[in-house]
């Protein structure tokens, strides 16, 4: 008996091994952004900390997102500093008005409908709440595809397990609602896809 | 948010069956151009314009445009009920019947329960002409092969309308930001549309009218969706049975 119970827990544990360590690496793909932009050297260097002063909500509602190169141009239409980045970022977009193919952490499935109006004006959400310290970036961290679905990592989080999860980590409908529950907030199927 | 029922009364006596409405209700909802091999029934018309004659020919013959959608039903809901997965439901704070394509299996049990006929199955993938995609509304996700849709009020409308007065501070949506494709798209105005809840809203005042009418009414499932006519034939239209089946033309 104890020999098909050890047998047992060796399997067992073989194959959590593999779910939870080897499966991610499989599951998902690393993608490097284009270009190595860093909030921190914006908030010190060039007066710009208010996060709206790049990603803006319009009067419309909308939410401008990741801002468009012309935003940039005006301080970099030619090099400041010395950096491979900043000369990255002049001679390939700005230069030859082409917009910057980020990949976005958050983005949700085509399905989903969010609204950052809703969210930071009549709620007065912080941006930390939901992205974590990627308004203070020293670095671009890696993006990571999930090769099945496609969609970034951001939306299920770091954690396969899911188990000791941060707030902002991860943004699966169950983490939509969980705040709502929270703070009681009533939405719909329709509320939140479209 | 205050609780709403939007609904439209539509005036058949105004409806040149031109059927802009329908374009526009395609146009707004990324419904793609009809699969080559689509027929009248496996075609997608979220909202289709029928044509109804009163029976008779020659110089008493009438006839009158019906544009069919969903009616969002408000009461015993035929499609919610039968729906095994909870893909269908009467949102609360709208009164939207709002229908969860991500979520439908395809079974089309609701396809059959509906009296008014106003769903659609998926039969192929949507496919645009080339070019044509980037034209796609980016508020509505484009539906796969397998599931069931209908009208939602174009729902990415009210979307548009509570982030701008979200932007502004408000919690409430103001009744001109939304208006559905099709009420703008009618060339004769015949669609008004609004909260039937607000009982001084124009269109509670025009559903209220003796002139208005719902289809199937003694079902009981409390369309929001009103017709008006000065025609009493018309208005006898709305229950089946005074108009024999075969006189019923097929659009
Ligand atoms: C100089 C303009 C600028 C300012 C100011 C700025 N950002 Fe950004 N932000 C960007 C650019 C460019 C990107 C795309 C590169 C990246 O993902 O790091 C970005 C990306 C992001 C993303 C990632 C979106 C995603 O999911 O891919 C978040 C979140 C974000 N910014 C939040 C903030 C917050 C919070 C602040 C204020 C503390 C801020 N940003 C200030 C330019 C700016
Ligand atoms: C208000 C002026 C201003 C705007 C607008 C601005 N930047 Fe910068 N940016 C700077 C300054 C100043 C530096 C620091 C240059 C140096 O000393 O190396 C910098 C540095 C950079 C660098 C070099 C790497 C780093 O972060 O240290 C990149 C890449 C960059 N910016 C990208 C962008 C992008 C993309 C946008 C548009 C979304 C943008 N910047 C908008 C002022 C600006
Ligand atoms: C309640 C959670 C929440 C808050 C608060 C929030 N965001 Fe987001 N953000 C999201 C989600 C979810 C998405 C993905 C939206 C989508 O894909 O439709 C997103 C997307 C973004 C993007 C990428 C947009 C794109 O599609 O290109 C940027 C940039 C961003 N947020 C910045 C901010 C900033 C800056 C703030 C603070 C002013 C903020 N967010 C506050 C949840 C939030
Ligand atoms: C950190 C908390 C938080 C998270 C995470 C969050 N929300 Fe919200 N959401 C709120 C709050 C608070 C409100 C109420 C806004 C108000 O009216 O003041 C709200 C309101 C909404 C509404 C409007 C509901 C109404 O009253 O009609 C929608 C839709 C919505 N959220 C969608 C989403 C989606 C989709 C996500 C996930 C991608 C999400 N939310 C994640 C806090 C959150
Ligand atoms: C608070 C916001 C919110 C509400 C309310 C909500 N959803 Fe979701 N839903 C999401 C988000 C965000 C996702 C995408 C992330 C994920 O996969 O969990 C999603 C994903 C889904 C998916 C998976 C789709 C896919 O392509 O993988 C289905 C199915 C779904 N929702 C159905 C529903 C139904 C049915 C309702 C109403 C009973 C509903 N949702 C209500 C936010 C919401």
């Amino acid at each position: 008996m104890p020999r098909t119970l050890l047998a047992f827990a060796i399997g067992f544990g073989a194959a959590l091994a593999a779910g939870w360590g080897a499966f991610p690496r499989v599951l998902y793909q690393k993608k490097v952004q284009p270009i190595e932009f860093r909030h921190k050297t914006h908030a010190a260097k060039s007066g710009t900390s208010a996060c709206g002063d790049c990603h803006a909500l319009r009067d419309d509602g909308g939410f401008g997102g990741i801002p468009a190169t012309a935003s940039c141009a005006g301080c970099h239409g030619e090099p400041m500093g010395a950096t491979k980045a900043e000369a990255a970022l002049v001679n390939d977009y700005v230069k030859p008005h082409r917009e910057t193919p980020w990949l976005v952490y958050a983005r949700q499935p085509a399905n989903v409908r969010f609204s950052h109006a809703i969210h930071t004006r009549l709620a007065g959400l912080k941006c930390a709440e939901c992205h974590g310290a990627q308004g203070e970036t020293d670095a671009v961290k890696p993006y990571e595809v999930n090769r099945i679905s496609g969609y970034s990592r951001d939306i299920w989080g770091r954690s396969m397990s899911r188990l000791r999860r941060a707030p902002h980590e991860g943004m699966k409908m169950t983490d939509c609602e969980d705040c709502h529950r929270k703070r009681g907030v009533e939405a719909g199927c329709l509320g939140c896809h479209q | 948010m205050k609780k709403r029922r939007y609904g439209m009364v539509i005036d058949l006596d105004r409806c040149t069956g031109c059927g802009a409405c329908s374009v526009a209700c395609a146009a707004e909802n990324n419904v793609p151009p009809a699969a080559p091999r689509a027929t009248e029934r496996t075609g997608i018309t979220p909202l289709r314009v029928q044509p109804v004659s009163n029976g008779a020919s020659g110089p008493a013959r009438r006839e009158v445009f019906i544009p069919l959608m969903c009616m969002q039903c408000g009461e015993h809901t035929p499609c919610v009920s039968v729906c095994p997965q909870q893909a269908v439901e009467v949102d609360s704070a709208t009164g939207i019947v709002t229908q969860m394509p991500q979520r439908c299996l395809g079974c089309r049990y609701c396809m059959t329960a509906c009296p008014y006929h106003a769903r659609y199955f998926n039969w192929w993938d949507p496919e645009w002409p080339a070019g044509m995609e980037k034209t796609l509304n980016p508020g509505v996700a484009t539906r796969m092969r397998g599931v069931v849709e209908k009208c939602n009020l174009c729902h990415s409308r009210l979307h548009a309308a509570e982030d701008k007065a979200a932007a502004a501070n408000q919690r409430e949506v103001n009744p001109a930001d939304y208006v559905p494709a099709c009420v703008e798209a009618c060339p004769t105005g015949a669609i008004l549309f609004g909260d039937l809840a607000d009982e001084t809203s124009a269109v509670a005042r025009a559903a209220r009218a003796p002139q208005a009418f719902r289809l199937l009414e003694k079902l009981g499932t409390e369309p929001k969706v009103y017709y008006r006519s000065n025609r009493p034939w018309v208005r006898a239209l709305a229950e089946p049975r005074t108009v024999p089946a075969k006189e019923v033309q097929r659009g």
